[in-house]
């Protein structure tokens, strides 16, 4: 067991690793650097020079992605080329923003989808289960940003519960989120549960029709310990991996949910940054995002294997 | 010795849905009591509605399924009408289900241990203090060894003998009256399966337990029943004790299923029942095999006969029962077309070797060859033109190994495979040259998966006829009907899918596309393994009538274990005169549907994770192992007569004359041919 996890956590550090290199080089590949995107207009001749001598940027590229990755390595993902700043602590506002609705989201949906799943599973093909099944079905299809604009217009604006978009700058403190925070937090639900929800409802369907499940039956055990001992932790082992994926693209920044609610979390800051052209800040921000996604599968591999002795344990071969 | 009717299915109609909105019955009007102390088989092809029948007798249908009439009674109960409560009461305390697979059976996520728990609280009778050690006695009682540490394995981990046998303890724990096994040993090895009806048959008379045993194999239930009943379309055609309903039943759907049965001691080739039940709802208003019968007349078309109590005992449901008798049931068959003379040598392997074994990263960048046994080793076989060569062997024996290795699709690790004087065959598929391909053609053990489910059948023929002949146009399309002839298929199966046929006329495609490419070497991975018995008949036919035409298909026997040669020789003499102690062991396993034989268990059925890495393959199940030497030297071969060559340290003297088993004649079909 500690075998594997030392494998593979080295192997996802091998993994960002190289994805760093091909963020390093993408951003490389682009046409201009930070000198012509902060002289913008005068960006030639000797003020340019000045410049990338100024930062750095004349050296060769090895020498500066060895100096970014050590730096991320410490935690100094260095300075914005847009306003001076380190962009860790620029970077770290925006990412404790995401986290707090990433969060939220995840604490509502999870337990939601979970509950709706398995109970649309072992309603198969009776009326609450068709009629919360084709709700799930709208929920994924209607893009986000529909549904969001409904919901500011109609909880926002005509009833005006809640409001419609975030005021709070990215360094506020948390509880300044709070009540914006509601309606982006339902749109990010409902995509989320739509999806984990289909996928335990599937499994959940599997499982119970299986062989095993009709001899517990058989065995006389009663239903709600077939539900419970004999079916759920096998049918939730999919719905491991999905939502490890819902979590890595919450962490990733939602960009379309974040920029309609005007929300200062990681997405809304890589949009921005794209526009301002701060290459160093989206270099960072892709490093952060796909270390989030490596991470996240990591520990949902791990969970997979804590929970299934079958990838835990020696297979017999069969005679 | 037999007592009061204990399961009493009475008038028992089941139907689903379909398409069409219309009930399709697939049990209809069942009617079958069971006494207490009677083991009774019930016997039929997939389809047939036995194992549907067996899972009502507990009450329980699968989804779709609902009753259209009738009862079936425990004990004077009927468990389709009676509140789920009680049903659990029943369930596993009255009478227990001893499931077909049990490797999918036992909850994948629970201990061994943990699940016989949970049986013994729901109707132990039993202390919660004494169920580890009621655990520990029921696994000893379907004698496992370490059942200590049996308990405190996942499934997964045990062999699937080992998974049955802790299914049999599971159905034990609640110490029910009824035992139902629905095909407990299909899908187990023959030695292994010989073991578990010889536990199981010993249960029944130990434990004084009532036995319903549905299979489709004949054999395996004449080793465990006194009473047998025969199903067809959702009927019950026959119902007597066992030895005449083995050797003379008087029903001629029974008496076509014994003759399409591979016998050992019959060299001819069994008899094929032609043609296919009817599928739910579409059996007309008179007798469901009415089609299929040899002995039908016209009222037999238009009145559905009832089951009628025969004189001798027993029912049948035929209008014409003592005419049926007329109908032969074995030795009937074609004999297989001769051997003869045969060619040059086709193929020959020469000391292969072949290994599972992964290259790490490291070995690959350091060159370097994977360690361990290779699943395949020292295997010498020549193949002649218009020779059958069978090889056989218990799963894992390395059959489909080499057969894969002889395709191109594995590499060997050691040895050659030399090919018609050409020299060697270049090890993968990606280096031969067309015309090697086309000559070498494999046909797969399932036809589901080995033909594409999305292309018609005029797509799937076109492929080698494009392919290897350069054919289009109306000339594909006559060559495509010609071929499909051939195969006892029309012209009208060319815009079908797959999916539209049955599994005997999907083999037979498969076996239409091998022969598509003309190839001079067919390899068969147990074609006809996934098949109904009936079904079987007819595809060994239908290869032996295509091996006359292209001189393609075997003679000669080579038997395998751990991927080794144990013996290889004429078929009629490694069956007549089995000399190695495996072969002996593995034929002697072999059921044969007859009242009163009984298997020759000899080698223990354990799980043998890799073949030893010296001396004899053998030696871990040996029962006539000599001493050490067996462990450390490769035995020598033997010559047992002509071509017949035995591996084994044991004098060629003593291996003839000290025989076990005698009378075992020739031709038991090959596994791969």
């Amino acid at each position: 067991m500690l075998r594997i996890f030392i494998h593979r956590l080295l192997l996802g550090i091998a993994t960002v690793a190289i994805v760093s290199g091909i963020i390093f080089a993408a951003v490389e590949a682009l046409p201009g650097d930070a000198c012509t995107a902060i002289l913008q207009r005068d960006a030639s001749g000797e003020r340019l020079a000045n410049c990338r001598r100024e930062l750095g940027i004349d050296r060769p590229a090895l020498t500066r992605y060895v100096e970014w990755a050590s730096g991320a390595v410490r935690g100094d993902l260095g300075i914005s080329a847009h306003n001076n700043k380190p962009i860790a602590s620029l970077v770290g506002d925006r990412l404790k923003n995401t986290l707090l609705l990433a969060g939220c989201s995840l604490a509502l949906g999870i337990p939601l989808a979970l509950f709706l799943g398995v109970l649309t599973g072992l309603r198969r093909d009776k009326l609450s289960d068709l009629a919360l099944s084709t709700i799930a079905i709208f929920a994924m299809t209607i893009p986000e940003f529909v549904t969001a604009t409904v919901l500011i217009f109609v909880f926002g604006i005509w009833l005006g519960w809640v409001p419609g978009i975030v005021t709070a700058s990215a360094s506020s403190s948390l509880s300044a989120f709070f009540p914006g925070i509601v309606l982006p937090v339902i749109v990010l639900t409902m995509v989320m549960t739509a999806h984990i929800m289909r996928t335990v409802r599937s499994s959940v369907i599997d499982v119970m029709s299986s062989d095993y499940v009709q001899m517990a039956t058989l065995k006389g055990v009663p239903y709600w310990q077939i539900v419970f001992r004999h079916a759920l932790p096998n049918a939730l082992l999919p719905a491991i991996n999905v939502i490890a994926l819902t979590v890595g693209w919450l962490l990733g920044g939602v960009v379309v949910v974040e920029k309609v609610f005007n929300y200062p979390g990681l997405g809304h800051y890589m949009i921005d940054s794209i526009s301002d052209r701060d290459l160093p800040v989206v270099q960072a921000i892709a490093l952060i995002v796909a270390t989030a996604y490596v991470g996240v599968n990591l520990a949902a591999d791990l969970l997979a294997m804590a929970f299934n002795p079958r990838l835990r344990t020696l297979k017999a071969r069969s005679p | 010795m037999t007592g009061d009717v204990l399961i009493d299915v009475q008038n028992l109609s089941i139907g689903f849905t379909g398409r069409s909105g219309k009930l399709l019955p697939v049990l209809r009007n069942i009617d079958l009591g069971v006494r207490r102390g009677e083991t009774v088989g019930i016997v039929g092809e997939s389809g047939s509605g036995k194992s549907t029948l067996a899972l009502a007798m507990m009450g329980y249908l699968k989804h779709g399924l609902r009753v259209i009439s009738g009862r079936s009674l425990f004990d004077g109960r009927d468990l389709l009408t009676m509140p789920s409560c009680e049903l659990q009461r029943i369930r596993g305390g009255k009478i227990a289900l001893i499931p077909q697979n049990s490797g999918q059976s036992l909850s994948p996520n629970l201990r061994v241990g943990a699940q016989l728990t949970e049986a013994l609280a729901l109707h132990g009778k039993l202390a919660l203090s004494a169920f580890p050690a009621r655990v520990i006695q029921l696994l000893q009682q379907v004698r496992l060894p370490d059942p200590e540490v049996i308990a405190s394995r996942y499934p997964h981990e045990l062999s699937g003998g080992q998974q049955q046998r802790v299914a049999i303890a599971m159905a034990l724990a609640g110490d029910p009256e009824a035992l139902l096994l629905d095909e407990p040993t299909t899908g187990l090895d023959v030695t292994t399966q010989a073991h578990i009806l010889a536990l199981l048959s010993d249960i029944a008379v130990r434990l004084d337990k009532v036995m319903v045993y549905v299979s489709h194999d004949l054999g395996a239930i004449a080793r465990v029943c006194s009473r047998v009943v025969v199903m067809y379309a959702g009927e019950i055609v026959l119902d007597g004790d066992a030895t005449s309903v083995l050797t003379n039943p008087g029903h001629p759907y029974a008496r076509g299923l014994l003759a399409s049965i591979p016998r050992l001691g019959n060299p001819n080739l069994p008899m094929a029942l032609e043609g296919r039940p009817p599928p739910p709802g579409d059996a007309g208003p008179g007798c469901s095999f009415v089609d299929r019968c040899a002995i039908a007349e016209a009222p037999c078309r238009s009145e559905r006969p009832g089951l009628q109590p025969l004189p001798a005992g027993g029912r049948v449901r035929c209008r014409l029962p003592e005419r049926a008798g007329s109908i032969p049931t074995k030795r009937a068959g074609k004999p297989a077309s001769a051997g003869g003379s045969f060619g040059e040598p086709l193929v020959r392997l020469s000391n292969l070797a072949i290994s599972y074994a992964r290259q790490s990263l490291v070995d690959q960048l350091l060159g370097r060859k994977p360690q361990g046994v290779p699943t395949v080793d020292r295997v010498n076989i020549e193949i002649r033109q218009g020779e059958v060569i069978g090889l056989v062997g218990e799963s894992g024996s390395g059959k489909s190994t080499i057969l894969k290795a002889v395709a191109g699709l594995v590499g060997p690790a050691n040895g050659e495979i030399a090919y018609d004087r050409s020299g060697a065959l270049p090890a993968t598929v990606e280096q031969r040259r067309p015309e090697q391909l086309r000559e070498i053609q494999l046909i797969f053990q399932n036809p589901d998966e080995s033909l594409n489910p999305r292309h018609t059948i005029e797509q799937i023929l076109a492929q080698p006829l494009q392919l290897y002949f350069g054919l289009s146009g109306d000339a594909l399309r006559k060559r495509s009907i010609a071929i499909l002839e051939r195969v006892r298929l029309g012209a009208h199966y060319l815009d079908r899918l797959p999916s539209q046929l049955s599994g005997g006329e999907k083999q037979r495609v498969a076996i239409a596309r091998a022969f598509a490419a003309e190839p001079k070497l067919l390899l068969c991975d147990e074609v006809t393994s996934a098949l109904d018995v009936s079904v079987q008949a007819a595809v060994l036919d239908l290869l032996d009538q295509l091996r006359r035409d292209v001189r393609a298909l075997s003679d000669r026997v080579a038997v395998l274990y751990q991927g080794r040669l144990c013996e290889i020789g004429p078929a009629a003499a490694v069956y007549s005169r089995p000399c190695h102690p495996y072969t002996e062991a593995l034929l002697g396993a072999v059921l044969e549907p007859e009242p009163g034989a009984r298997p020759i268990l000899m080698a223990e059925d354990i799980v043998e994770l890799s073949p030893p890495a010296k001396g004899c393959p053998f030696q871990r199940r040996c029962h006539r192992k000599v001493g050490s030497i067996c462990e450390s030297t490769t035995p020598p071969q033997r010559n047992a007569g002509a071509e017949h060559v035995i591996h084994c340290h044991i004098p060629i003297g003593e291996l003839t004359s000290a025989q076990t088993v005698s009378t075992l004649g020739n031709a038991v079909r090959p596994h791969v041919q």
